[in-house]
């Protein structure tokens, strides 16, 4: 189980917590701009990296607010938390 | 200590396990061979028992697949043998069992000489140390914040220091045991540190007969000497390829067991067989036949390496060890002594003492390792006349090295495919002793060395625990919350039968005498249709969306137009996800300017909240909207029929309920029966319809209070089944149900919602791909079957078409109907809106139904009776 760092609470039991999927992909500022292959890939198409992923968590049973974490999908190791906002570290 | 085996009463002692007490008593056969029916006996002395698995009556309980070896002894112990496998007790587990959860700065696993020096360090540092180890008879004191768990297995390690103990606390008191005691507790720690102190297991070697009881690894009966006093044979042979095993034999021959004979690999000498039937009477030596009637084993050493394994840890084979040993420990684990390759006693206690004080790096290399690579001998040819199916790799799972030969033989090269091809290691001792020897065999098999071959992948639990233990108090009642309105009281009181809709109990309906369910909703949709019913809605999700931007924000989440819905009204609305597909509906009132009351499927409430939270927060943090779920706060009695209104107006004289003045999708604030109330003119079943919303305190008055005034006009409560058909007859949706997250608005007729004029919302630039306006995409339809269909049948378009015939859809509801005297379904039919007046086919179990497709609203087309 990860010990996930919230960046309002703290760390906590990973159980807390909903996980987001990856992090810095914005709603399209104006979506019908994009044709369908781009659309597509905006709801569809995430990165699968083996290494550090930027990804989105809610500390769902606790202060209810997302958040940004950097983890190391191959280790599990959390790398970085930051706020909705902050630029990835 | 008096104890019964097998029906056969004998006697042990105080400290004794099972198998301590059996060899004690001499009982040689403990119980047969899973496939083979071989008798067995014991061969281990711990956690790595194969083959003596017993049966034993407990406090809560008969226990299957206990292994003697870990089974304490208590006076009125009553156990049996078993043929391999064992079966669980049909009635319920009457024990108790707790969950703990602890931090510490460091924990340490086992206590051996490694982990009582990881243990003294870091309490001697100040870190806060717990210590779990699975033997009682192993222990070190508590002083300061160390704390000792005995009796404790962790049978699991995790990411970030977690680790699952198993303690057991009563099983060993037999009768003694306090009542109301937990059985066992799992602990939950998340620790700073983990020292694994986990020992090593003495490997078997794959002879002949190797499985006669009296074979027995040199170290545990070194064990039944040392800690039992227990003599487990009289003559002995010892067969080893190390100096333990010879260190084993002495403390044998000074317990007065006559050594005849010695086969020392190392020397070129094996042993190649046992000889015996019901117990080993002599071993082959090279080419001598020795009588005795113990067969000494030692065949090398295995580090208990499980744990880290299933921490991510990696392993490497270390020839000097003979063994995998740890690699690379993860963040926050070290390891210790023997579980490190390490078996020299003053270097485990120095490993130890670096691991607990934390200067020991991770993975660290064994202190003192010996020179010279170890002597390897995994399989010994039989001799003529026996064969190497007597050679048994896995005692438990009945697997021999022709076996082993087998796979190879049919071209498997991978551990993990010999693994599941001869289900070794598989068992529920998982390969302890049977792993690596499965791997060296393999080698040789392969003509590879060992090294090559990594070991399979270790899983928890290290060792088997009750379900009972994992599941603690969450069982039954306290398996999940149970959430019920203020008004449940009364459904109970009048006989409702229940339907779970998330955590929620909902009335499903309520049966007079005798009435089963589809008599029961006949007359509740009639009394609805033909007079006046009432219904608790409170479970509806209701979430207050407060803010100068809470009309832009809805209006970027929801399909319709919220801001041209005034204040005091409400109006019908689909969300959809950013793929387009329906995610939930529901009615919003405008209560003012910057405030909306958003009701949700019963079941989705808390998944709407967190939907709006998330693009609030990750999206558009610049909108000035608060959202707060206030589901528990309101009690809602829907009032439903033509003579509604009469209940209503009685209830509230001071309320104008005229449809001039109180028109459909209306919100008044008002006094019903004497509670301050908000009343909404909303319908799910096309008839006039008043929904009253109080404090949830007062619910059981506001109920009481229709209940009272609508007695005159034949008052009936319905349930959510009736409901159910009310909406389907006017072809109302239900979320969930005749959606299922690959449904547009546009699929259910829907188009009408979706605002074509505010600008974008999420799901909007969706509904225009390619996808998703395809012709023959699954559409909204009604049906008229011959008979009523059940939820889910496929439909076809020609019954008589080859198989397999292509699905054309499904249905998604279905009723019969008291309006229609019919049955009636909703479905999902591919380009369903271009086949109005055709009809598709049910193909069901024994025959297959003809149904008639129709506009999916088959009650009152014309909403005439939605005012009354």
């Amino acid at each position: 189980m990860l010990l996930v760092p919230c960046p309002y609470c703290g760390d906590r039991d990973e159980t807390e917590f909903a996980y987001g999927g990856q992090a810095h992909v914005p709603y399209p500022a104006d979506p019908d701009a994009l044709d369908d292959a781009a659309w597509g890939a905006y709801l569809f198409v995430r990165d699968n990296p083996k290494g550090a992923f930027a990804e989105r968590w809610v500390h769902s049973a606790g202060c209810r607010r997302w958040f940004n974490v950097v983890r190391d999908t191959a280790t599990h190791r959390v790398q970085a938390s930051y706020r909705i906002g902050e630029p990835a570290p | 200590m008096r104890f019964t085996f097998d029906g056969v009463e004998h006697a042990g002692r105080a400290g004794d396990t099972l198998a301590a007490a059996l060899l004690r008593a001499g009982v040689d056969v403990v119980g047969s061979s899973i496939y083979r029916g071989r008798p067995r006996g014991i061969s281990g002395a711990g956690a790595e028992e194969p083959n003596g698995l017993v049966q034993v009556e407990l406090g809560g309980g008969s226990e299957p697949m206990l292994r003697a070896t870990e089974v304490e002894l208590f006076d009125g112990l009553a156990a049996r043998g078993l043929p391999g496998r064992g079966a669980l007790s049909p009635a319920p587990d009457s024990a108790r069992y707790d969950k703990a959860y602890a931090h510490c700065d460091v924990l340490v696993v086992g206590c051996g000489p490694a982990g009582r020096a990881a243990a003294e360090a870091a309490a001697a540092g100040g870190a806060r140390v717990i210590v779990a180890e699975s033997r009682p008879d192993r222990a070190i004191a508590e002083k300061g914040e160390l704390r000792m768990l005995g009796r404790t297995t962790a049978i699991g390690c995790y990411d970030a220091g977690y680790v699952v103990l198993a303690e057991r606390r009563t099983d060993h008191l037999g009768a003694a045991a306090p009542p109301g005691a937990a059985r066992e507790r799992l602990w939950h720690v998340r620790a700073g540190r983990v020292v694994l102190a986990t020992g090593a297991y003495e490997r078997p070697i794959a002879f002949a007969g190797n499985d006669l009881p009296g074979v027995m690894l040199a170290s545990a009966a070194r064990t039944y000497v040392e800690r039992f006093g227990v003599v487990p044979g009289r003559r002995a042979v010892l067969f080893t390829t190390d100096d333990s095993g010879h260190a084993a034999a002495a403390v044998l021959a000074d317990a007065g067991v006559e050594l005849a004979a010695v086969a020392d690999a190392r020397e070129g000498v094996l042993v190649r067989a046992a000889e015996g039937e019901r117990r080993v009477t002599g071993a082959l030596v090279g080419d001598e036949l020795v009588p005795c009637d113990l067969l000494l084993v030692a065949g090398g050493w295995s580090p208990a390496v499980h744990l880290l394994s299933q921490a991510q840890g990696t392993l490497r084979w270390d020839a000097g060890a003979g063994g995998f040993v740890p690699d690379r420990a993860p963040d926050g684990y070290a390891v210790a002594g023997a579980a490190n390759g390490t078996y020299d006693h003053d270097a485990c206690v120095a490993e130890g003492a670096a691991a607990g004080g934390g200067s020991a790096r991770n993975g660290s290399a064994p202190l003192r390792r010996a020179a010279e690579p170890a002597t390897l001998v995994w399989a010994v040819e039989p001799p003529p006349g026996r064969d190497w199916e007597e050679c048994f790799v896995d005692q438990q799972r009945d697997a021999t090295v022709a076996d082993l030969r087998r796979a190879t033989g049919a071209g498997l090269r991978s551990p993990e495919h010999v693994k599941r091809f001869t289900t070794i290691g598989t068992a529920n001792d998982q390969g302890k002793t049977s792993g690596v020897v499965a791997l060296g065999v393999l080698a040789e098999l392969l003509g590879c060395d060992i090294a090559d071959l990594g070991p399979t992948t270790f899983r928890p639990p290290f060792t088997p625990v009750s379900f009972g233990l994992l599941a603690g108090r969450d069982r039954g009642a306290l398996s999940d919350p149970v959430r019920t309105t203020t008004i449940h009281p009364w459904h109970v009181e009048h006989g409702a039968v229940f339907e779970d809709v998330g955590q929620w109990k909902r009335p499903w309906f309520y049966p007079r005498d005798g009435e089963d369910m589809d008599a029961a909703v006949l007359r509740e949709c009639a009394a609805a249709r033909a007079a006046v019913a009432i219904m608790d809605a409170s479970t509806l999700g209701q979430i207050d969306v407060q803010g100068a931007d809470a009309e832009t924000f809805l209006n970027r989440l929801y399909t319709g137009d919220f801001s041209k819905l005034a204040v005091g009204r409400c109006k019908y609305g689909l969300l959809c996800s950013a793929d387009g597909m329906v995610l939930d509906d529901g009615v919003s009132m405008r209560l003012a300017p910057d405030r909306f009351l958003v009701t949700t499927t019963t079941g989705n409430a808390a998944k709407v909240l967190d939907w709006f939270e998330e693009w609030l927060q990750t999206e558009w943090p610049e909108l000035r909207v608060h959202c707060t779920s206030v589901t528990e706060q309101w009690a809602t009695v829907a009032i439903v029929g033509p003579r509604a209104r009469a209940v209503v107006g009685a209830l509230a004289p001071a309320l104008d309920v005229s449809n001039a003045a109180f028109p459909f999708m209306a919100i008044r604030d008002a006094t019903v029966a004497g509670l301050p109330a908000r009343v909404c003119r909303v319908s799910f079943s096309g008839e006039l319809a008043f929904e009253v919303n109080v404090p949830a305190w007062h619910g059981p008055a506001l109920w009481d209070a229709v209940w009272a005034a609508g007695e005159p006009h034949g008052i009936t409560p319905y349930g959510t089944e009736t409901m159910h058909v009310l909406r389907a007859e006017k072809g109302y949706v239900i979320v969930g149900q005749d959606t299922d997250g690959t449904v547009t608005p546009q699929d259910l007729g829907l188009s009408w919602m979706v605002s074509q004029r505010k600008g974008d919302f999420v799901g909007r630039r969706s509904h225009r791909r390619a996808d998703t306006q395809r012709g023959d995409r699954k559409q909204l339809v009604g049906l008229l079957p011959e008979e009523r269909l059940p939820e889910g049948a496929q439909l076809v378009l020609d019954p008589g078409a080859p198989v397999p015939v292509p699905m054309a859809g499904f249905v998604t509801s279905s009723y019969d109907s008291a309006a229609l005297g019919r049955p009636f379904a909703l479905a999902l039919l591919e380009g369903g809106r271009e086949r109005h007046g055709e009809t598709v086919h049910a193909p069901l179990e024994d025959r297959t139904v003809a149904a008639r497709v129709v506009e999916p609203v088959f009650y009152d087309p014309e909403g005439t009776r939605r005012d009354g």
